[in-house]
């Protein structure tokens, strides 16, 4: 019997696989496609304080390989997910698995603002599946949630270190792919007091559509994921367990049990399922199963015992 | 929701460029209503390719049926899809169309969105109303589909081709305009419900809003997850940016707000 309970930075998760954020909603709507208990965390589409109404349409494109979006974080607003989305979730979902909140603002005093008020929150039983927090300073779909913080290692030093003077709950960084050299941007995070981190987040790519030579997106650019991003993803995980010792959520390309286990190799303590969850909404089950195949095979008693093994 | 592995029972051409295909999935045609659609892995596609999502010709005897027309790589893809093989059927999804009408149920297609109007006038005539009347229109006669289907159940059938070839010549809305005529002189109510391209359900939508009837129009996006998850399928309503996955597809034509 292989142990499959991991710890990501205080966050005591059943199975080392969660979903990612921006491909499972607000946690419920995959209910009745999916049998969660194969799910160690779900984490909810990024909320920041007031409702936001994403992009223009079209909103995405398929290309061989992935996906590339620009939903534009379209969300209710903090208000409505604490007063309905997320007792919302508990109600709906059998034996809710925690709930990591992705937020995200146009200020660091809205991220910080986000996270008080989810950290109060979490502690009264109708929020109580709140168990973490993901700050998202890497979309490449909208202004505030990306460039600003996210490029730039004094700033998002300065955003971490707010947010984590709000909230005790265990507090997630999700990083961007797209930076010359993740280090300085995990010292950042390390010195402002996160306890994880998450990546990727997609990589900024567009679409042309040739016959009315114009892109397809209507935000013109969007982001890539999908099995094509899993290389790349896999290399930036394995830096970034190099550079630090906090845990890593790691996500980009996990359609299969194989990919999940190159992340833990190089450096994961857990990962998440993305846009395989769309082709296929039990992905997460087939990756937990043949993680715990993995381990059984190669004579590991804990799946915390891979993280890093690649190294 | 069942996430069903359905058999194929049968995949004919019904048309140039139009097919229809029938799965076995007992669970699922249970539980379809009207207007509700299912979201399709296409087996010969790549398996991280994203479902197609197809609305429901119909439902029954532990059948699902769709029909649909080759418009890009992945209904290519499903042309190769053969009787025997078993492809992932997700659904029911999304809200479907209402089976009840107060007075003349007016449906109005264009295309394969005939298709959800087929299931929704076999239920209406099944729940006992009998005043249905189809309005189908297409470029030629080529693209009206499931007329015989819909005669067969009794429905009144007027048809309209831009070239004249079936029905009159001109839009579905010249023989629909002609029965609104008919109907408000006679001060008799009537319901619209309408799925096929947006320019005929903006149509539609406005004739129903500028009498005072009620409308039923079913939106066609492009989607991803199929469930109200990804917020990809948006369509612009009086509440702001709705999902058509499961807002819609079907909406009040009150509720829709025309670019």
């Amino acid at each position: 019997m292989v142990s499959t309970k991991v710890n990501l930075g205080g966050l005591e998760m059943a199975t080392p696989v969660a979903t990612a954020s921006g491909t499972f909603g607000y946690g419920f709507e995959y209910a009745g496609a999916l049998d969660y208990s194969c799910l160690g965390a779900v984490t909810a589409k990024g909320i920041r304080l007031a409702p936001w109404p994403g992009n223009a349409m079209p909103r995405h494109a398929e290309v061989y390989g992935g996906l590339v979006n620009a939903i534009g974080l379209q969300g209710t607003g903090l208000d409505h997910f604490l007063d309905i989305t997320v007792p919302h979730y508990t109600a709906q979902v059998k034996d809710a698995p925690p709930m990591i909140v992705n937020i995200w603002g146009g200020s660091v005093d809205e991220y910080a603002e986000v996270a008080r008020r989810l950290t109060e929150a979490a502690a009264t039983p109708e929020c109580a599946a709140i168990k973490a927090i993901e700050c998202n300073v890497s979309c490449p779909n909208v202004k505030e949630g990306g460039h600003t913080f996210g490029q730039d290692p004094s700033v998002l030093n300065r955003l971490v270190s707010a947010v984590r003077a709000k909230t005790a709950l265990p507090l997630i960084v999700k990083l961007a792919p797209n930076v010359p050299d993740v280090r300085p941007y995990v010292k950042a995070c390390e010195d402002g007091g996160a306890d994880a981190l998450s990546m990727i987040n997609t990589i900024p790519a567009m679409v042309i559509d040739i016959e009315r030579r114009r892109p397809v997106l209507a935000n013109v650019s969007g982001g890539l994921s999908g099995r094509g991003i899993h290389p790349v993803a896999v290399k930036l995980v394995y830096d970034a367990h190099k550079a630090t010792k906090l845990p890593i959520l790691a996500m980009g390309g996990v359609y299969e049990a194989k990919d999940a286990i190159e992340f833990l190799l190089a450096g994961a303590t857990a990962v998440a399922v993305g846009t395989a969850t769309f082709s296929d909404p039990s992905t997460a089950r087939r990756v937990l199963d043949g993680i715990e195949e993995y381990c059984t095979r190669h004579g590991f008693a804990s799946v915390a015992d891979l993280a890093g093994a690649a190294h | 929701m069942f996430d069903a592995v359905a058999k194929t029972l049968a995949h004919d051409e019904i048309g140039a460029g139009y097919r229809r295909l029938v799965f076995e999935a007992p669970e699922l045609s249970a539980a379809l209503a009207p207007g509700q659609f299912v979201h399709v892995r296409v087996p010969s596609l790549e398996p991280s390719a994203l479902r197609r999502p197809f609305s429901v010709f119909d439902a029954a005897e532990g059948r699902v049926t769709v029909l649909y027309k080759t418009v890009g790589r992945g209904t290519l893809a499903l042309n190769g899809v053969k009787p025997g093989d078993e492809v992932g059927v997700l659904g029911p999804l999304g809200r479907g169309f209402p089976v009840e009408c107060d007075g003349a149920a007016l449906l109005v297609g264009g295309g394969y969105g005939v298709a959800p109007l087929h299931f929704l006038a076999r239920s209406l005539k099944a729940s006992g109303h009998d005043n249905v009347i189809a309005f189908i229109g297409g470029r030629t006669s080529n693209d009206l589909l499931a007329v015989d289907e819909l005669r067969a159940l009794g429905v009144d059938v007027r048809l309209a081709t831009d070239d004249g070839s079936a029905g009159v010549k001109g839009l579905v809305t010249d023989p629909l305009d002609d029965e609104l005529a008919r109907l408000r002189a006679d001060g008799r109510k009537f319901e619209l419900f309408a799925c096929g391209p947006d320019p005929m359900l903006k149509a539609v939508a406005m004739r129903a809003n500028g009498t005072g009837a009620k409308g039923w129009i079913s939106m066609d996006r492009h989607m991803i997850c199929g469930v109200g998850a990804c917020y990809a399928c948006i369509q612009k309503t009086v509440r702001g940016n709705s999902r058509c996955c499961v807002e819609g597809p079907v909406f009040r034509a009150t509720d829709l707000v025309w670019e």
